[in-house]
């Protein structure tokens, strides 16, 4: 293995490795704190959370986010809920039961002892943001309420009705804003990271475009985090925000951060349908629905009767028949797949037939409207609002959308990338979910990262660093990365073409849509590659962007954005073609069982792929996972 | 369906703003109206023209970055919805629709119809939050929290920060902003502690940024996307005259 990719778990059981990690990790002391610069880039849930309790412990912190202010970023939209292993329930939970039904969800293409750290430290987090002021739906009595998700069978998610993401957010938010009052983080909104800056092989800053004057502005640092969420507008629609991007991540991977997994994306089953081309995102509807919602096709090909005139016995619920244990509970990556069968096979509904039915008749006649509208009244309300239904009388409409990142800068068991001092949280790294990610475990992750792991892991390096001289932001190594940046703007705004970058956009979701989606062959992948990177001659040679540099240019914005894109979509093919398996979220069409289940397999594919930039070029580099604790299954969930 | 567009442009904070007419065609009542703008935009960089800068995020209704004010009204022609979630079934095929930006002096303009909301980090900055730092918590159900207070708090707690409220009320207060906020907090077991000290702080704040005073007009709860109740800003007067009068 590459030594650069050891992933540096510590010695010990399971249980153990978190605190024996912290008993031999370096400590600094709080008067030394306050030399050390931090620079953390993105302000969700991960960044904010990191940013604020760097501070609290004594760092001096600069935060920078694209939005207008740090509440804007896309952990707020995540409805559902958060995972905590409590066990409040009474149903059996435990960290270990967690902390399997992640490693199995994620198909065992991810690290025991990382799973095993972000169950052992959910208990607490709910502790946190219980005192922080989040508004956890309660029982009457006054204690926490539990729900289940997809993939497991105990009830373990913990939610504020379908705005858990935004409730943590801003718990998240409030913390980051009363350390900027007592002047720890100085925070700068409206500003874009452009380029990571190297010196002697260490992250040691920043160059930042400020998006209000278009000025590029640099920042240096004793260590740089990155918390910049996910990359799926890579398919263009997409359950993410119009602004997330991958432009960060893809920046430190160009300077040598090696990329994990990058192909490893997940599907979301109950997103609402694409209904025209103009379209710019798919909203989500939180798969909390799934625990009470029935989802069905017709049994007749094309029909088009309206959904209350299908009676019972034709109606296919093909979940429920597929995975009888499991039922429309069943994980994401599998329910996705399942409903793009049902819709291949020309089963699918609505206008342009590529849906599915969430019903709630049953639900509503078990429980009462009223109890329905208690826990899914927002989520009803908001697709009423998008699509002009009531679905509390007729079903909705649901199709599978881009939605999550499991791949990201591989990360090692203290969240460091391969560059020292370049550190990732949140969905931007590839840590705990494998293959595939199961529902209310991404707050989880982003919240565990940034609260409570990195703020454990980061003084280990800063121990070492804070004898050395802290660099400035006159040096060599600055001014070139921002001439650079400089040099790459101008390039873009010189083209002048006749196409906009809207259009180009809109080609490569296309692409990466149609072959390194849901299902994958070697075909579709080698074709892909090759028109992407046809793409990308055409975008540097005909893309039309207007306005200037030096003044908020929005387009600009999305321009160099897609630039990033564009060449992330490559290494996502190249990835998706050499993982010659089916696993997870990654199902390669040639490796399947006879019943059209992922055919993992484990004595080739049990690694990590990590891969280096070089010179347009990547190289591939394995790290071996390696099952100390667990034997590795074939996941059924029949 | 094709429509004109008559939107307020301002190339930066000190610029003499105007109205600009555009016709856009081809469009369809599916979509949403940020793409009719999408696609107008797409029009303009076609024919060598500046973009208009407008603000949206998420664009599902969560996030309270976008807002313009269309035809007069916050967020366009429906009550308690987002600019994001309006859809061009709303309006007539050849309907003239005017779009500027939140007008309030504690929002001034950046370009076009981009307005800057930081007054109302500032305010959050000034008292809404717990003072606890990572890692100090009691479990999490030691302080049994009433179903009824749990509710109530999270009704507040939804507020998206779009500024809404402000833009609609004549006196471009921010009172309905700063009382959900500090509502949620003070309601919960976990913000007694600091309750009357966030309430002088983050109310003292809004009035330094230049916000108006409520004189309970009640268009702030008509158009916030979240439905947020007016009875927060009774609720938050009526501690802060307590506060006043009783200590």
């Amino acid at each position: 293995m590459n030594p650069q990719l050891d992933p540096k778990i510590p010695e010990g059981p399971l249980e153990k490795k978190w605190q024996n990690y912290q008993l031999k990790s370096q400590l600094i002391n709080p008067a030394n704190k306050k030399k050390l610069n931090v620079i953390v880039v993105g302000s969700g849930l991960s960044g904010a959370g990191a940013a604020a309790t760097l501070a609290e412990l004594g760092y001096d912190v600069k935060c920078f986010c694209y939005q207008d202010s740090a509440r804007r970023a896309h952990s707020v939209a995540a409805q559902g809920g958060i995972n905590a292993a409590k066990n409040y329930q009474h149903d059996g939970d435990s960290v270990y039961r967690m902390f399997y039904d992640t490693l199995k969800g994620g198909d065992f293409r991810s690290r025991e002892a990382n799973t095993y750290r972000l169950a052992e430290l959910s208990a607490p987090l709910i502790d946190h943001f219980v005192q922080q002021g989040v508004p956890f739906a309660r029982e009457y009595g006054g204690t926490l309420v539990n729900r289940s998700f997809g993939g497991v069978q105990v009830q373990r998610t913990f939610y504020a009705r379908g705005q858990t993401g935004q409730q943590l957010l801003l718990a998240a938010y409030s913390q980051l804003y009363k350390m900027i009052r007592a002047k720890k983080v100085t925070m700068y909104p409206r500003s874009e990271m452009m380029d990571l800056v190297v010196i002697n092989g260490k992250a040691k800053g920043i160059v930042v475009r400020n998006l209000v004057t278009g000025k590029l502005e640099r920042y240096a640092a004793d260590a740089v985090v990155l918390a910049t969420g996910g990359y799926s507008r890579v398919f263009r629609l997409s359950t993410l925000a119009i602004g997330c991007n991958g432009s960060a991540i893809w920046k430190a991977h160009k300077k040598g951060a090696f990329f994990a997994a990058p192909s490893f994306t997940q599907i979301h089953p109950t997103a609402l349908p694409q209904s025209s081309e103009a379209q710019s995102k798919l909203t989500l509807m939180s798969e909390s629905l799934r625990n009470d919602g029935r989802i069905w096709v017709p049994k007749q090909k094309d029909d088009t009767r309206a959904p209350k005139d299908i009676p019972e016995e034709e109606r296919d619920y093909y979940l429920e028949r597929r995975y009888p244990s499991f039922g429309n509970l069943a994980p994401r990556d599998i329910a996705s797949r399942a409903a793009k069968e049902r819709i291949d096979a020309g089963y699918g509904v609505g206008r342009l037939k590529n849906a599915v039915y969430l019903d709630f008749k049953h639900a509503i006649e078990k429980f009462g409207l009223e109890t329905i509208k208690d826990r899914y009244g927002n989520l009803f309300k908001m697709y009423k609002k998008i699509t002009g239904i009531d679905a509390y009388t007729t079903p909705m409409l649901i199709s599978p959308a881009a939605h999550f990142s499991m791949g990201g800068l591989w990360v090692d068991y203290e969240l460091m990338t391969t560059i020292p001092g370049l550190y990732a949280v949140g969905e931007c790294n590839f840590s705990d979910h494998g293959a595939n990610r199961l529902g209310a475990n991404s707050l989880l992750q982003a919240s565990v990262d940034g609260y409570f792991i990195l703020p454990n892991t980061i003084n280990n390096y800063l121990a070492d660093e804070i004898k050395n001289e802290q660099v400035s932001t006159e040096h060599p190594e600055f001014e070139k990365t921002e001439h650079e940046v400089e040099a790459s703007i101008k390039r873009i705004l010189s083209i002048k073409g006749t196409k906009t970058v809207d259009h180009f956009h809109r080609e490569l979701g296309k692409i990466m849509w149609q072959e390194c989606a849901m299902s994958r062959n070697k075909t579709g992948l080698e074709n892909a590659i090759s028109q992407i990177k046809q793409l990308k001659e055409d975008f540097w040679t005909d893309v039309k962007v207007t306005g200037n540099q030096n003044e908020m240019n929005t387009e600009l914005e999305k321009a160099y954005r897609l630039a990033d894109f564009i060449e992330l979509g490559i290494l996502m093919c190249e990835d998706a073609l050499q993982r010659e398996e089916s696993c997870g979220a990654h199902f390669r069409e040639e490796y399947q069982t006879k019943d059209g289940e992922a055919l993992r397999v484990d004595d080739d594919y049990s690694y990590v792929s990590a891969w280096e930039y070089n010179n347009g070029d990547f190289k591939l580099h394995k790290e071996e996972l390696k099952f100390e604790f667990v034997k590795p299954t074939v996941r059924s969930y029949k | 369906m094709k429509v004109t567009f008559k939107i307020w442009r301002q190339d930066n904070p000190d610029a003499k703003g105007e109205f600009k007419t555009y016709e856009v065609d081809g469009l369809t009542d599916d979509m949403s109206f940020l793409e009719a703008l999408d696609q107008l935009n797409e029009e303009l960089v076609l024919k060598d023209e500046k973009v208009i800068a407008y603000e949206y995020d998420c664009r599902e209704g969560i996030c309270g970055q976008c807002g313009v004010f269309i035809n007069g009204r916050a967020h366009g022609p429906h009550p308690n919805m987002t600019t994001c979630q309006l859809h061009m079934r709303s309006f007539e095929d050849g309907e003239t629709i005017t779009v500027e930006p939140w007008r309030a002096k504690a929002f001034p303009i950046i370009k076009d119809l981009v307005v800057d909301r930081s007054a109302f980090d500032r305010i959050i900055e000034a008292g809404a939050y717990i003072s606890s730092k990572t890692g100090t918590a009691p479990e999490a159900n030691a302080i049994p929290i009433p179903k009824a207070i749990a509710d109530k708090a999270m009704d507040a707690a939804a507020c998206i920060g779009c500024g809404a409220c402000v833009a609609t009320c004549k006196n471009a207060s921010a009172a309905l902003f700063t009382s959900a906020k500090i509502n949620h907090l003070n309601s919960l077991p976990q913000g007694k502690a600091e309750a009357s000290e966030r309430l002088e702080q983050m109310t003292y704040q809004m009035d330094l940024e230049g916000f108006g005073n409520c004189t309970n007009t009640g268009a702030c709860e008509v158009e916030c996307p979240e439905g947020i109740s007016i009875k927060n800003i009774a609720e938050m007067n009526s501690a802060w005259m307590k506060q006043k009068l009783f200590g």
